[in-house]
């Protein structure tokens, strides 16, 4: 690890984070557009839940972390509180790793 | 705010600073300096691609091919802010600070409670606590080095998507967010094998394909 990399990274991390969010104002937007950056922001969150959800290092993550996330679903599904659902979520992969499934 | 909001963002980032102090772990195992890892999470402050750049660093990659890997991670951070643009500010000066904040979690809690000033305060509230969490993890994780656990032994890994899908299930009522919702799932799963990290996400806007008319 160098400064010179530490310093392209943060900039240039600064410099997308700052883009999208002085770009909108830019021009009016129309409602179609408007609803668009909507869906399309949907669309990443998601799409990073599932793949976070389900892979690492570009294969299978393994059992207990998809089945973690699906308890947690489950209970996020049935309106359990926002931290039990996260906590339900963790233990549920930190138990079925300490059964012996990875 | 609600209290209900600092609770639920206090849980989040409880989770963010874990892997902080991951990445201190981390860090310090790859010879990186203490104040060199501090830089990092101070002026990065994006967990997944200081990781990335981190290790292939250490395992003797060129530093350039690291950060532009890092800055693909970090790419949905430019749709992002499109999206959360009215939530966050509406002057420049806010707006600069704002967009250092801006992570994927942030983003997530802050939609989740609509468009107005509840959401602006959920934005802040969550931007300030997870940077704060963040770079303590660091250093702890940094000074405790190897004494530090594997967060997936504590589930860490599995607290974040479920973290996330909760505060997108109320979006996801919508049939047409659910499409592309859906629709993203899919493509961005099937890109993972095929594609670097951080462009399986990206690719996922194809569902936007889904999207059809108006909303049901």
């Amino acid at each position: 690890m160098n400064w010179p990399a530490v310093a392209a990274l943060a900039a240039g991390t600064y410099l997308l984070r700052i883009t999208g969010l002085v770009l909108r104002d830019r021009a009016t937007v129309p409602a179609r557009v408007e609803r668009y950056l909507d869906l399309g922001a949907t669309a990443l969150l998601v799409a990073l839940v599932a793949t976070s959800a389900l892979t690492a290092d570009g294969g299978f993550a393994g059992w207990a972390r998809p089945a973690g996330v699906a308890v947690g679903a489950l209970a996020a599904w049935r309106k359990v509180p926002f931290v039990l659902v996260v906590v339900l979520a963790a233990a549920t992969s930190a138990g079925l790793r300490l059964a012996g499934i990875p | 705010m609600k209290s209900d909001d600092f609770r639920d963002a206090l849980a989040l980032a409880a989770a963010i600073g874990i892997v902080g102090a991951s990445f201190g772990a981390l860090a310090a195992a790859a010879d990186v300096p203490l104040e060199m890892a501090m830089a990092m999470s101070l002026l990065v402050f994006a967990g997944a691609s200081q990781f990335l750049v981190v290790a292939v660093v250490a395992a003797g990659g060129s530093p350039v091919a690291a950060v532009v890997a890092g800055l693909l991670l970090n790419a949905r951070h430019l749709p992002f802010g499109l999206a959360v643009s009215g939530i966050v500010a509406d002057r420049w000066p806010a707006r600069l600070l704002g967009a250092h904040f801006l992570v994927d979690e942030s983003v997530a809690f802050a939609r989740a409670r609509g468009t107005g000033h509840r959401a602006r305060a959920a934005y802040w509230l969550c931007g300030v606590l997870f940077f704060v969490f963040w770079n303590v993890g660091t250093v702890v994780g940094m000074l405790a080095g190897a004494a530090v656990p594997d967060p997936n032994a504590f589930g860490v890994d599995a607290a974040f998507p479920a973290g996330l899908l909760a505060l997108l299930l109320p979006s996801l009522q919508a049939t047409d967010a659910r499409r592309v919702g859906l629709a993203a799932a899919v493509v961005a799963l099937l890109a993972t094998p095929l594609l670097p990290p951080g462009l399986p996400v990206l690719v996922g806007l194809a569902g936007l394909l889904a999207a059809g008319r108006g909303s049901t």
